[in-house]
Formats: C-alpha cells, structure tokens, sequence
C-alpha cells in the first residue's frame, strides 16, 4: 500500500518543480568573433537549419567541397530549430552558419544572436548588388547586411483548368481585380454536399497570405521603419474580404478540415481530384504539381491589385552568421560560393538530370540571384505542356514585380501578432477589425521594446 | 548485572555500526540521483528565479528589472487565455483518464493469466513518442475523413471538426491523450491485487452487491493509488506541450494555423522563451505555473484526508 507520507515527500514536488526548472539551463556566453582561418579555405565548418539537401542542394554542397577541399563541411541536416540554435550560441558552441526564414532576421539580429556581415563580404569581396533588392532589403536591419539571401518565392495563382471548364469560366473571372466578380465566381466552383465540401472554389490562403491581400488593397503590415502597421483600414477590409470567401465556402472550420484531407504532395492531388478550384501559390509548387501530375490541366494568372496590375510577395532564406562563429571567413565563402551564378547554373544541372531521369519538365530554380536565374532559364526551361509554360512565366516575371515585407527588430512578435489575429478571425473568436486591433497592440509593444 | 549490560551495550554497539553501514549503503545509492537532482532541476531552477527578474534574451548578459516582468504577465491577456485553456483541458482530461484507466485495470483483473499480455498491449501506447502519436492523432480526428467521425457516421452521428473547430479542440484533445493512459492501468491493477480478497467475501456475505463491493470495498482500499494518480495526472495535464504543440504549432503548417483554442500555458511559455527570446518573462511564465501547480496540490491533498485510506495510519 501507498503511504501518504512516502509520496508527498517524494512525488508531487518533483513534478511539480520540473517546468520551472525548463528556463533556467541556459547560461549566457560571452562569444567571441573568433579569428578561424583567415582565407576561410581551411578549418571546421559547420551549418544549422539547411535541411536534407535535395538534387539542387547537393549540387550546391558539391561546388563548394570542390572550391573549398581543406574546409572540413558538416551539414546539420534538420530544418532550423530556434531552440538548438539559441542554446548553441548561448553555451558558446554556436555553428558556423544557419540557414533561417528572411523574416527572422531582424528579430535575430535584434538580440545579437546574429553578426552584421559587411565587414566579412567586402573582405571575400562579395558584391550584395548581385542580389534582388527586396530580398536584401529582408536581411538588412539599420542598414546592415544580416544574411545574403538564397531562394526567392513568389505567388501567383494557380487553377484547376478542368474545374473552370466544368463551371464555364475562365483564368481571367479569377482574377483579384474586382473582388465582387472574385466572390461569384468562387461560388460557382465551390462544391458541397450534405454538409460536407467537396471542392474548394478559391482558397484565398489565409492567414499566411494577408500580406498580399493587404497590399492589393493599398497597405503594408510593416511600415518601412519597422513598425507595425496591422490595425490600418484597408489591412482591416482586405482581411474582411478574403475571410468572406472562406466563410461562404463552409466556414473555417470545415474549411481546413476538408484542406488538411489534400494530398499537396501526391499523384492525387487537390486538382487531380478536383478538390480545388484555384489558389495563390508559391512557384516551388508548380514543381511539385509537374512531377507528381504532369499531365494535369494546369492554368494560372497573376494575383492583381484593384487597378489590376501584377502583384506579388516575396519571401525566402538567407545564411547568416550566428554570434561566437568560429570560422566566418570561411561562412562568408560558402554564402559567396553557394549563391554564385555559376553555383546556380551547377545546381541547375542537377535539376535538369532529375528531370531527365523521371521524364518530367524543368519549371525555373527562383533564387535571390537575377542573372543566375536568367541564365539557367535560359538554358534549362523548355517549353513543355501548356498550362505549366504559362505558369513558369508567371513566376519568373512575378520575380521582377514582388515586393517583400520590411524587416523589423521585432520581426517574430509582428508576424505572430497578425497570424494569430488571422486565426482567430478565421475561427470566430474576434471580427477582423478587433483582432487586428488586438494584434497591433501586441505588436507595436513589442516594437517599442526593441527599437 | 554488570555482564547484562555488556552484552546489550555490544548489541547495542554492533546495531549502530550495522545502521551506519546501511546509512551509507543508502547515501551511495541516492548519491547520483541526488547530484542529478542539483545539477539539473535544483540549480536550472534557482537559475530561472534570478533570470525571472531579468531581461535575459538567452545571447546577450542579464539585466536586472525588478518585478517588471512579473507584472507584465498579471496584465497580458494571453496568460490569462492560456491558462484558462491549461484549466479547462485539465478537468476535462483528468477524471476522464482516471475512469477509463480503472475500467480498463477492473477488466484487466479479472482477465487471470492473460494480464500480463494484455498489460503489456495497454502500455505500449505509453512507449510511443508523443509527436509520433499527435501526427497521428491530427489524422484520425480529421473532421472530414478521419476514422473517429467515420465511425460515429455509421451510427448516425455527424462528428464535429475536432482539430478546427475551436469548441472541439481541448475535447479532441483530450481523447488523444487518452491513448497513454497505459501507465495509469498499471498503477490502478497493482493496487487491485493488493486489495484483501477477505473482504470481498465478508461484503458479499453481508448481502453486498457487485456495485456496493466495488464502492465500499474497491474504491476505499485503492483509494490511495487514485490519490496518486490524480495528482500526478492533474500536474501533468498543467503541463500539457507535447502533443499540443505536435498537432497545433509544430511544423510551418501547424504554426501557420495555430489556434488559440489550443494555446496552452507551456506552449506559451516556450514561444516566449524560443521564439521571441523572452528567457526573463518565460521565467516568470514558468514561476507562475509552479505556483499554480502547488496551490492546486496543496488542496488536492487537503480534500483528500477525508477521502483516502492509507492502510497503518488510521485507527
């Protein structure tokens, strides 16, 4: 039998104390610049948040192996974990490069956890002009270089072209030019039966596209400073708008539910099994779609403002250099190695052979660098199958519009401000003015603190 | 007299070196959990106190703000909204939990030499990986496709949107957790065997039925066990992260739709200590549910002098 003096003493407590004792373990570290190798062409050197490289990331490793030889590369191959990063740079053990979202930078760099690079790049001699604007513009904060960018996504809108047949539209009655025309049409795609949905008509993809939404309608989240900007008006109306397509297409709730049954990834597909009718996208996707459904009737057009002119946001990776590194030159050479143009056109390659290998179409690598870009369409985007032509140019030409958001040193708080405020729209909890007002409060505070 | 006195004098003598003997045999034997226990709760612990009282961002050195950051919690609302939330899925978890794990140790009792199987079957869930469980979970609750509400579709019942919508979320969620209560059964079936099987058949001689022996018999004598587990289980549901976090904020999607319906008050923690790198206020954040915790253990064992019998203590 159990005594109540034995487990009292013993159990309860120690439960009990173990979340409080969860904060406590970090201890800070004075971290240090490190000299390293001075070159940067030899020594240790390692990366945070990279992933499992695939054809175009293995391509990219290669050249620099092949530039580099005596620099001993390892490759931490999880995607970018805040915690392991914090406690690495916090214990003094920090790696030599992460590899992290854009949009985390200013609040990294905000904190020290990250090293200015300017220094360090006209040391290599790289030039941050080869590099799109709006994605150095993510990694810059008080006018300095952060992190030298690497992917650039943008979005257009995607369409499933059997279901606008079926529903006797065209690409052009999709368009996000008049938002009434916008809401019959999503209608008129829109499937349900008893009670249950069978088609999305047009995912307006909230709550992570607000930012396109809010600046077709004239606003930016962040203001050019760096401060939040949630609770304008027109951020307020384009939420109202795209949050009326998703409540009369079932609700969030079923909404999501019937999304999250989608196979994004798979032969069966969301246009495959007409289960949606359009939606804006990000260009990686086009890729996916291409290889698992090559033959599906794809269709596409540019997301637009209400004057109708070509709109799109930008956002992507960047390297950067965590505090403490111990070997920046040679970080610097990989940043200045992986995003070369002649690196891209190696990585284009590789593509080009997967591509080879499963019979399949090149459909653009969208990177931070213009002419890398250019040249591997150049060389590798053939024309193929009609639907995925017409979607590659749109998002090579989206490359030259697409606008991305300000960085800020409270980057993290704003952009988990207005999600959640999103989110709780999405579900009802609040209206979209109040959770945006909520949101810019929450915001503007945490701006206040960093600024 | 004076050889009687001898003789227990060295009785006496050898007894006190046999107990420091074991004294020692048992400081070597708790010795290293005690130096585990300094080193990684003790000190993480006095540590987090100080850093409560700090800006600390985890990279660069403290700074002290007094109280600052404990008065910013009394005044942010979603301390007060993930509490709420941690409250709320507590009561509706725990007494759920400990009623399907004795239903399922009273079933398991009486199953003879097939218990050690089947105890084995019920505490492998235990053995899986919370993340792994809450991907699961994420698709078997599925308002659309998932199993559970293609099940309650066969006998006419239209399942709500467990994950989405956010008056089902905490029930969803709590029937996932009921997948580990594995541990729960172990407990409650070693405590059914230690019950005297004399007054079971004293009870049934007195006219008790099965209802009256298992209410006047069973529950008394396990009573203990219960005790145990509801305190355990109560402080774990205050901790609720894992598979919350696994199913609502884990990877970009979930993140991407994360839902204040499942914002628990751990999970705010370390999206203040990780995410923003508010290590000083995540302190806060963690003093104030250890408070919590121990006001509620406090009157979960006050109550329970009424209702628990521990067997050598009572007259």
């Amino acid at each position: 039998m159990i005594t109540r003096r034995g487990f009292l003493a013993g159990s309860a407590g120690a439960f009990a104390l173990s979340v409080a004792s969860a904060c406590g373990g970090v201890s800070s570290s004075k971290g240090t610049s490190g000299s390293g190798a001075s070159k940067g062409d030899t020594g240790a050197l390692s990366t945070q948040g990279f992933g499992k490289p695939d054809d175009v990331g293995q391509a990219r490793i290669d050249a620099f192996k092949s530039a580099y030889p005596k620099v001993q590369l390892t490759i931490n191959e999880g995607d970018f974990d805040p915690q392991q990063f914090l406690s690495a740079v916090a214990s003094g053990n920090p790696p030599d490069l992460v590899y992290l979202d854009r949009d985390l930078v200013g609040t990294y760099a905000a904190k020290g956890a990250i090293q200015p690079l300017d220094d360090h790049l006209d040391a290599a001699g790289l030039k941050t002009d080869i590099y799109r604007p709006a994605a150095l513009r993510e990694a810059t904060v008080d006018g300095k270089v952060y992190g030298v960018p690497e992917f650039y996504d943008t979005r257009n809108i995607l369409m499933n072209g059997k279901a606008l047949q079926a529903a006797g539209l065209t690409a052009a009655d999709l368009a996000t030019t008049d938002w009434n025309k916008l809401h019959t049409n999503a209608a008129k795609l829109y499937k349900a039966s008893g009670g249950k949905i069978s088609r999305i008509g047009f995912d307006p993809k909230l709550p992570e596209f607000l930012p396109l939404w809010a600046k077709a309608n004239g606003a930016e989240l962040v203001n050019p400073d760096g401060s939040p900007n949630l609770s304008d008006p027109r951020v307020i109306e384009a939420l109202t708008f795209a949050l009326s397509l998703v409540d009369e297409q079932g609700g969030w709730s079923k909404f999501k539910a019937f999304r999250d049954t989608w196979d994004l990834f798979g032969s069966g597909n969301e246009f495959a099994k007409d289960q949606a009718g359009a939606f804006p996208w990000e260009g990686w996707y086009v890729n996916v779609l291409v290889q698992s459904t090559p033959k599906l009737q794809l269709d596409t057009v540019p997301f637009t403002d209400k004057q109708g002119k070509p709109l799109s946001f930008s956002n992507g990776s960047a390297w950067c250099l965590p505090k403490g590194a111990r070997n920046p030159a040679a970080a610097v050479n990989w940043m200045k190695v992986v995003t070369s143009t002649d690196t891209w056109l190696k990585a284009g390659a590789a593509r080009q052979a997967t591509v080879d290998k499963n019979k399949s179409t090149f459909t653009g690598l969208w990177t931070a660098n213009p002419a890398a870009d250019a040249q591997v369409k150049a060389k590798y985007v053939k024309p193929g199958q009609t639907g995925f032509d017409k979607a590659v140019q749109n998002y090579y030409a989206s490359n030259e519009y697409a606008f991305s958001i300000a960085p800020s040193k409270a980057g993290s708080e704003i952009k988990s401000a207005w999600m959640d405020a999103v989110n709780r729209a999405l579900s009802g909890q609040q209206k979209p003015d109040a959770a945006m007002k909520q949101a810019q409060a929450e915001a503007a505070k945490a701006y206040s603190a960093v600024k | 007299m004076a050889a009687l006195t001898t003789v227990i004098g060295r009785r006496s003598g050898g007894r006190r070196s046999a107990n420091r003997r074991e004294t020692r045999a048992a400081y070597g034997f708790i010795g290293l959990w005690m130096v585990g226990f300094l080193v990684f709760t003790l000190g993480p612990m006095i540590a987090s106190l100080v850093l409560s009282f700090t800006d600390y961002n985890a990279i660069s050195s403290p700074h002290n703000v007094g109280t600052a950051n404990y008065r910013q919690l009394m005044s942010d609302p979603k301390v007060s909204k993930a509490l709420s939330n941690t409250l709320i899925y507590a009561v509706m978890y725990v007494p759920v939990a400990m009623a399907v794990a004795l239903c399922l140790a009273l079933l398991l009792n009486r199953v003879g030499r097939a218990s050690g199987f089947f105890r084995t079957i019920f505490y492998l869930p235990v053995m899986t990986p919370p993340v792994a469980a809450g991907a699961l979970f994420l698709l078997l609750l599925n308002g659309n496709q998932g199993l559970l509400n293609s099940t309650l579709h066969l006998v006419g019942i239209n399942g709500p949107n467990w994950t989405t919508d956010t008056a089902w979320v905490k029930p969803g969620l709590a029937i996932t957790m009921l997948w580990g209560v594995g541990g729960m059964v172990v407990i409650y079936l070693a405590a059914l065997r230690q019950v005297p099987k004399e007054l079971y058949e004293a009870a049934s001689l007195d006219g008790a039925g099965a209802w009256m022996r298992f209410r006047r018999v069973t529950l008394p004598m396990i009573s203990g066990a219960l005790f145990f587990t509801l305190i355990v289980q109560t402080i774990s549901a205050l901790q609720m992260f894992d598979q919350a976090y696994t199913m609502f904020f884990g990877g970009q999607q979930n993140s991407t739709y994360s839902n204040d319906a499942a914002l628990f008050y751990v999970i705010y923690l370390f999206q203040q200590g990780f995410s923003f790198l508010h290590m000083g206020y995540a302190s806060a954040l963690a003093w104030l549910l250890f408070v919590v915790i121990m006001i509620i253990t406090a009157i979960q064992v006050r109550v329970s002098r009424r209702f628990v019998y521990y067997e050598g203590e009572r007259d």
